[in-house]
């Protein structure tokens, strides 16, 4: 049985990403399906389908909160994290290493069925990028910002806006987690007063803005729009790239379910973590990327069967993120399923004596549909 | 003894005519018969047929298009019989003015079935004496077979229809007995004709289902369709060769259609079944019924359909494993007096 993971707490998104091969030196030779190869920079098209490993102490620094719930239980059970390289990543990575800093940032926008590895991809791109040392924005699920949310404050900055304090504070802590050394460098360009005693002076480090944040609650939504603010303003300069990677895009545009005082129902435009964040979003700076995925799983008021970008961003956030790079991601191939399959195997997941068998892996190829998520649903039991 | 081997209805019914004295008179059944025929022909005239060349068929018809029933036992509508099949034979009185029976076995009480034995076993004598007379002739004694396998004896009601007289199981046994020793005798041809007085045939075996061919479409791939049905649900399913086990429902992806895996696995167990999951493409539609229901009947309909691809050993193992069965339950009619078919109302005390 999973045993529940102690990993920081992060967005519940069931997507399953294949495993990752090993890159420790290994005791025992691994199987045909592991490459190991541990910097997705140095993937190419014949890792295809294999899994490579992601150090642990890797996963808790560069994925505070953004690996899926299920992934993470699977990281605690085998004890390792083993990503599948993919097509979609691969083309991915391959545009990023071709883009430059001085063209405005490219926006990449992942969509597919549900279960098909979505979020798996964005997090094979965000390891790729803090290896090659960008500075990481993850949201891990814009979901979480517009439901289910129990403080709303009235923004003191605008009074239009409404604040959510805890997702804002919880987002900072992670962010502290990723960006560690990037917080001290970067330092801010204007005065910003955050209450009648609280201001922080030009010149400070970013460190500062997040520490306010987090101290005081109550504007820690503010602290996070300063923050964006800073990074989109000086990322132009070349110091560090920024990636902006994004899961569950649709959240932004869609409806909330939230409800002012007054039970008038709350447009995402009015909460400040939402508004922040779309201007983030617009392609008007210079100096890196931002990657999106599309989400049905979290979303709202949508029907299941929507997945690509137009039905799910609605028309409003179709024309936001116009123009922007599609990505599709679809169900396992023969050859990704073979290797998931074995991986399973081979960490003795599937104890079941017919899993072992030619007839079993037809069966579970056609009941999972080779979708990754019913897969590992089914595989669960087995 | 002999035991009462599985029989139609017709034959189960209760013999009541060799029960209780007359209940119709000769006369009340001549003029029965006489009206039977006029209302024949004014039956035929209503319906604009000659009345000469009316028959029972017709007849049948003519009185389900005019008095049309809805219920669902067959005898309990309305129908118009030769009146020899609506009344039961009678026995007729067996004794005249003066007193005396007619029959001479009358104190026994079985008169019939004492006077059968009796033939029968006059029968019996017969081919013995013309056994022995061919023995004594030296002339060869013929042996052709009758053929026991497709003929039966007449059943205990059967016997009692024809004696119109009331046996017991003893007496049949006797009856039957005595008849498997004449049978039983090499020169019994000669009373062939008395024999097969109390032998029946045994109805044909059902008509074989018939598997049919495979039929190839323009890309040279074979294929072949099913039926299917399960509670509401009616299915039909094309199955194609060469393929990589994708399944497509009313044009959308089986993945998509049938999001719980137990209606998954109900698709998967025929191909499971015969071993062949990755080898077969499939397109099916399917409408009515539920989810379950839908399932059921797509699975039905892959089996009979992938019956064309496999061999006839295959095709009894599924018949056998169930999948070419047609599942009969269906929702159970809610009864008047009750909450659903088998719910009863809360029972209050007071």
């Amino acid at each position: 049985q999973l045993e529940h993971g102690c990993a920081p707490p992060t967005a519940a998104r069931a997507g399953l990403s294949s495993a990752s091969p090993r890159d420790v030196p290994a005791e025992r030779p691994r199987g045909v399906f592991h490459t190991s190869e541990s910097d997705p920079a140095k993937h190419t098209e014949q890792h295809e389908g294999r899994l490579y490993n992601i150090p642990l102490e890797e996963v808790k620094a560069v994925f505070p909160h953004g690996l899926p719930y299920r992934f993470q239980q699977q990281i605690q059970t085998f004890n390792e994290a083993r990503l599948m390289v993919r097509r979609p990543a691969l083309e991915l990575l391959a545009c990023l290493k071709g883009s430059s800093l001085a063209q405005p940032a490219v926006r990449y926008v992942i969509y597919g069925e549900r279960g098909t590895g979505k979020t798996m991809t964005l997090c094979h791109v965000v390891h790729y990028c803090s290896r090659q040392g960008w500075l990481l924005l993850h949201v891990p699920d814009a979901h979480l910002w517009v439901k289910n949310c129990r403080e709303l404050l009235q923004s003191s900055y605008n009074k239009d806006r409404l604040d959510q304090p805890l997702q804002a504070s919880v987002w900072l802590k992670n962010f502290k987690t990723s960006n560690e050394r990037f917080l001290g460098e970067i330092k801010t360009q204007k005065k910003y007063t955050w209450g009648k005693r609280e201001s922080t002076e030009e010149g400070r480090p970013l460190g500062e803005v997040v520490e306010q944040g987090l101290a005081r609650v109550r504007s820690a939504s503010d602290a996070v729009g300063v923050l964006l603010r800073e990074l989109k303003q000086q990322s132009h300069r070349g110091s560090f790239r920024l990636l902006v990677a994004v899961d569950g895009v649709n959240a932004l545009w869609g409806r909330t379910t939230l409800r002012k005082e007054d039970k008038s129902p709350v447009s995402p435009g009015e909460l400040t973590l939402v508004h922040n964040l779309r201007k983030m979003l617009r392609n008007d700076w210079s100096g890196g990327a931002i990657v999106t995925t599309l989400s049905q799983t979290g979303s709202l008021f949508k029907p299941s069967s929507a997945y690509t970008p137009h039905e799910l961003l609605g028309k409003e956030g179709f024309d936001a993120l116009d123009p922007f790079v599609p990505i599709p991601v679809a169900n396992y191939s023969p050859r990704e399923f073979e290797s998931c399959y074995g991986y399973y195997l081979e960490r003795k997941w599937l104890q079941h004596e017919k899993a072992h068998t030619e007839d079993g892996k037809a069966e579970l190829q056609f009941l999972s549909g080779s979708n990754p998520r019913q897969l590992d649903r089914l595989a669960g039991p087995l | 003894t002999l035991r009462l081997i599985c029989t139609t209805t017709a034959v189960q019914r209760k013999n009541a005519g060799a029960s209780g004295p007359e209940k119709y008179t000769e006369a009340f059944i001549k003029k029965q018969i006489e009206e039977f025929n006029l209302g024949k022909r004014h039956l035929a005239n209503m319906m604009g047929e000659d009345p000469e060349t009316f028959t029972q068929e017709d007849i049948d018809r003519a009185i389900a298009y005019l008095f049309p029933s809805g219920l669902f036992d067959k005898q309990a509508r309305p129908m118009m019989k030769h009146p020899t099949e609506v009344f039961p034979e009678q026995r007729k009185i067996q004794w005249g003015e003066d007193g005396r029976p007619f029959h001479f076995l009358f104190y026994t009480g079985k008169q019939s079935y004492y006077s059968l034995m009796h033939e029968t076993y006059e029968k019996f004598l017969n081919v013995q004496k013309h056994q022995e007379q061919m023995i004594a002739q030296d002339l060869p004694l013929q042996k052709e077979k009758r053929n026991l396998a497709g003929s039966r004896w007449l059943t205990k009601i059967e016997l009692e229809e024809m004696l119109i007289e009331k046996l017991s199981d003893d007496d049949y046994s006797r009856f039957i007995q005595l008849l498997q020793k004449l049978v039983a005798l090499p020169c019994a041809d000669i009373e062939e004709n008395y024999i097969q007085k109390f032998s029946k045939e045994v109805p044909v075996q059902l008509q074989k289902v018939v598997i049919e061919p495979l039929q190839y479409d323009e890309r040279g791939v074979a294929f072949s369709t099913g039926e299917g049905k399960r509670k509401t649900a009616r299915a039909t399913a094309v199955v194609y060769d060469n393929g990589t086990g994708k399944i497509t429902v009313n044009g959308t992806d089986m993945l998509h259609y049938f999001p719980v895996l137990q209606d998954r696995e109900q698709l998967l167990f025929p191909f499971q079944f015969l071993g062949r999951i990755g080898k077969h493409d499939m397109v099916c539609t399917v409408s009515g019924g539920g989810r379950s229901a839908q399932a059921g009947a797509i699975r039905l309909a892959s089996a009979k359909a992938l019956r064309s691809f496999v061999t006839e050993k295959e095709v009894e193992f599924m018949r056998q494993a169930g999948l070419l069965t047609v599942d009969p339950r269906v929702k159970e009619r809610k009864k008047p007096g009750q909450e659903g078919p088998r719910r009863k109302f809360t029972w209050k005390k007071r």
